[in-house]
């Protein structure tokens, strides 16, 4: 009693206060409207924050965390929202802050191929703003129209480009972060390296559990002259897999390689009638770009790996047009598969990509036995897989299932070489299949950094890296797991 | 070069030295001995932990132990036309990939293709604790758990003894070759900043001596259209330049003189540290010869946007090696290695006398 009584004084204290910095219109306490702001893109968790704080300054950010640091609020930041492993989930007794409003370019420098921007900036919208430059943001993930830069950074977030030009890591130069205890830090320049420790790795993906970015500064790209694209179809997915392993042991380090398999296939021609061959059992998207002559060159040496490993058939798009239509499909495989279920659970592991022939195999075994249908789409040149796990929620133990059919498909992951997370990060939802990917000393070591920047852990509090009490659970969910409980007890 | 799994014995000196408190100096095979802060402790000579634990050309990734020597990872992968892209300095013959990815120093590609840690993917290492523990792994996309891969890179040993490392690696070029163009150092500096804005296949920018040499990389046809682009003549030359360049072999770093390294932006004007300097990285890495003071040159480094490095000092330097970090970085880092490395043991002051 005495201590609900407390929570309210501290809520009203820190709302008075929160209040005091940003105003009135930046801080959102009512439960209506509240709402929108209770998951990200990972909508089976649902949370309602304390209160909802929207800063439109790097001042206003270090006073709210000054604020919380000393009252002991634990912060969960939130940039678009679009994040898909609960990342920005919101805390129950903490405030959750959200860029949103902090959108603006700060400043482009053509010559050095920069731009400063605001956390809350969209991804998209910095290629558009250096487009009249002859310039791009590189890194495009498929939400790029949404997803803001410091969610990007928060993810180390990836795109289908990413064979040849990186992830996020490999595109930025220097970020400017708000410490738990509201101090300004910089990592990172703007010259190539920095002295000290590389901070900037360390702060790339770490799920805003070690400080806020409130400002980066993105290296820009040159726009290729050229860019062409070879769709190829095939009788079998293991034949597409050693298609791509030829690809890339021949020497071509395309633009983009990407797989879909059938039941992706189908369901995007569907959705938006890319020109895909219905029939085939995977087909490979291959882009090479650069200057017009290389272009030429590398379309003409991949169609014939492409033949040489066994294709069906070969497309190569002779203009724009039909470019951007092989890429739609690509681009809407997700909303593609929303549409012919009434839900789907998005995986995102990892695999050398040697071993994709076995996983496919595996994970259509998993399918029936679970009796959910997957369906694939996969970052063919890194070994990304997205297996698209369809199920209806209002089916009572569906997503209780589906999760479960995650999870093995994410130890397989793991089984073979790989990572449970390629992309999306590790948030609320894969912090079991992390107890499984690194033994307990590494986890603890993990705890032991986030300790070293956020020592009473109020950022982002519980995410991203497993407890080993939790994990120490899971295996003892592990064990049992397909075995009637206590059946050690028949022998008596 | 044998292959050699000693991570067990290194796993028993660093346990030992931890519970005595005994300070270790990481060595490799001394190729980069000269840079960092002296470190005055017992020797761990982590060199005779060698070999290549696994490549496979059509991932694009190599897993080596810590010794293996470079000459015997760049033979390997060229036997598959691959490459390491970050092009490290080797500074002799016998120069390991631990001691290249503590150092975490980049060759003249480094602008173009990314840099030791961009091609990092997975780094083991033993604490300070005495513990193994592998970060990372062996595939290109992996975002689970904290980036401490990366995070080794360049450390100079101070979180972790350096034991395996995973790279992602290149393709090699199909066609090479180096134009050379006559400028002053002002006019070459903005016509690189020119250069590298158009849309090419660049994989080497450097000025010297007055002259500008462009390295281009990639097809046949793609490096012949960038010729035409870029004008100057061929360099007969260049493929020796680039290696003399990489390896400080060049007239230039032939000196008994201190040798500072500025990283900058390429856009930085030369700022009064003299006029004896060669140009790396298009513009952004700068080596000079000053007799300015130490002070003088991390100030101007700074104004600059970069940062110096005394990179390889004439002996008895006093001063510390690095451009000093700010109070927030500085509480970081001490943070950092005492998770790592709680009694301060490995490579203690390697970086600031304060890590
Ligand atoms: C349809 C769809 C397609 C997608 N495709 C891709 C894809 O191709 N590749 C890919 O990598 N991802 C993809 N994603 C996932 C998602 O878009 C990315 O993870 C994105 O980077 C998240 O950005 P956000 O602004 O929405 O971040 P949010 O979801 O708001 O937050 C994500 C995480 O970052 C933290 N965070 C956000 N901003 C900051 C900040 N400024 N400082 C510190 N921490 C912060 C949050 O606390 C949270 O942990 C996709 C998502 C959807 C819905």
């Amino acid at each position: 009693m005495e201590s609900a009584t407390q929570d309210v004084q501290i809520r009203d204290q820190l709302a008075t206060e929160l209040l005091s910095i940003v105003g009135a219109d930046a801080v959102v306490t009512d439960n209506e409207a509240l709402r929108p702001f209770e998951c990200d893109g990972l909508t089976a968790y649902r949370e309602l924050p304390l209160m909802v704080v929207l800063p439109a300054s790097i001042a206003e950010v270090r006073k709210v965390l000054k604020t919380c640091s000393r009252l002991g609020i634990p912060v969960v930041t939130r940039g678009a929202g679009t994040g898909l492993s609960g990342g920005a989930l919101p805390n129950p007794d903490g405030v959750l802050l959200s860029l949103t409003r902090m959108k603006r370019i700060l400043s482009v420098d053509a010559d050095a191929k920069t731009a400063r921007v605001e956390p809350g900036v969209t991804n998209l919208a910095i290629s558009e703003a250096v487009k009249h430059l002859g310039l791009y943001y590189a890194p495009d993930p498929s939400s790029q129209i949404a997803c803001s830069i410091g969610g990007n950074v928060a993810e180390n977030s990836g795109g289908v480009h990413c064979l040849k030009y990186g992830l996020t890591v490999h595109n930025i130069l220097e970020l400017k972060v708000v410490t738990v205890d509201g101090e300004l830090l910089t990592v990172g320049s703007e010259a190539l390296d920095s002295p000290g420790f590389d901070l900037l790795a360390l702060m790339t993906g770490s799920e805003g559990m070690l400080g806020v970015v409130v400002e980066v500064l993105v290296k820009l790209l040159s726009i290729p002259p050229v860019a062409q694209v070879v769709m190829a179809a095939f009788d079998s997915v293991e034949r597409a897999g050693e298609a791509v392993a030829a690809v890339i042991g021949g020497g071509i380090l395309p633009a983009g390689l990407e797989m879909m398999d059938s039941y992706a296939i189908s369901a995007v021609e569907d959705f938006v009638k890319a020109g895909y061959p219905v029939d085939a059992a995977a087909i490979l998207l291959c882009e090479l770009d650069g200057h017009a002559a290389e272009v030429e060159e590398q379309i003409a040496r991949v169609e014939t790996i492409f033949n040489s490993q066994g294709a069906t058939g070969t497309w190569v798009a002779k203009d724009r047009a039909t470019r951007d239509r092989f890429w739609s499909g690509r681009k809407a495989a997700f909303p593609a598969v929303g549409r012919i279920s009434p839900d789907y659970y998005c995986i995102d592991g990892t695999i050398p990509r040697r071993q994709l022939g076995k996983v496919l195999v595996e994970i259509s075994k998993l399918s029936n036995e679970f009796g959910l249908r997957v369906a694939n789409v996969f970052h063919a040149g890194d070994g990304n897989l997205h297996p698209l796990i369809l199920y209806d929620a209002n089916n009572a133990g569906e997503l209780e299932l589906t999760e479960e059919l995650g999870n093995r498909i994410l130890e397989l992951c793991v089984e073979v070489g790989g990572t449970v997370t390629g992309e999306h990060g590790v948030g609320v939802e894969k912090l079991r299949p992390m107890c499984l990917q690194f033994e307990d000393a590494v986890l603890e070591q993990f705890h032991q950094v986030k300790a070293a920047l956020d020592p009473n852990s109020l950022l982002n509090p519980g995410k991203a890296v497993p407890t080993l009490a939790r994990c120490a659970e899971f295996g003892a969910m592990h064990v049992h797991r397909g075995q009637l409980p206590h059946s050690d007890l028949e022998r008596f | 070069m044998a292959d050699n799994d000693l991570k067990g014995e290194f796993l028993e000196i660093v346990r030992s030295a931890f519970e005595r408190s005994e300070k270790l100096r990481i060595e490799g095979s001394g190729t980069k001995s000269f840079y960092g802060n002296p470190v005055v402790a017992t020797p761990l000579d982590v060199s005779r932990h060698s070999g290549i634990v696994s490549y496979e050309p059509s991932e694009l990734v190599i897993t080596a132990r810590a010794g293996t020597r470079l000459s015997e990872i760049n033979a390997r992968l060229a036997e598959s036309r691959q490459m390491l892209g970050f092009e490290p300095p080797w500074f002799g013959g016998q120069a390991t990939l631990g001691g290249t990815i503590a150092c975490g120093l980049s060759g003249p590609r480094r602008p173009y293709a990314g840099s030791a840690r961009d091609f990092v993917l997975g780094v083991s290492c033993i604490s300070g604790k005495g513990e193994y523990l592998a970060f990372g792994g062996q595939v290109i996309k992996n975002v689970a758990g904290y980036d401490v891969s990366r995070l080794m890179v360049g450390a100079l040993g101070a979180l972790g003894v350096i034991c395996e490392v995973s790279l992602k690696v290149l393709p090699q070029p199909e066609v090479e070759t180096t134009r050379v163009l006559e400028f002053d150092k002002e006019t070459a500096r903005a016509q690189m900043v020119r250069i590298c804005k158009l849309p090419l296949p660049l994989s080497g920018m450097s000025f010297w001596g007055g002259l500008l040499r462009i390295r281009l990389s990639g097809t046949e046809n793609g490096v012949r259209a960038a010729e035409q682009t870029i004008g100057g003549e061929t360099d007969e030359t260049g493929v020796e330049y680039w290696h003399q360049l990489r390896e400080h072999e060049l007239n230039f770093f032939n000196r008994n003189q201190s040798l500072w390294r500025l990283s900058v932006p390429a856009t930085a004007p030369v700022l009064g540290l003299g006029d004896d300097c060669l140009l790396d990285w298009g513009g952004a890495l700068r080596w000079i010869y000053t007799d300015h003071a130490p002070q003088t040159v991390f100030q101007t480094a700074k104004k600059m946007g970069g940062h110096a490095t005394m990179f390889r000092p004439d002996n008895g330097w006093p001063n510390g090696r690095f451009s000093a970090l700010d109070e927030p970085s500085k509480g970081i880092h001490m943070r950092l290695k005492s998770a790592f490395d709680p009694k301060g043991i490995l490579n203690p002051g390697i970086l600031y006398a304060y890590v």
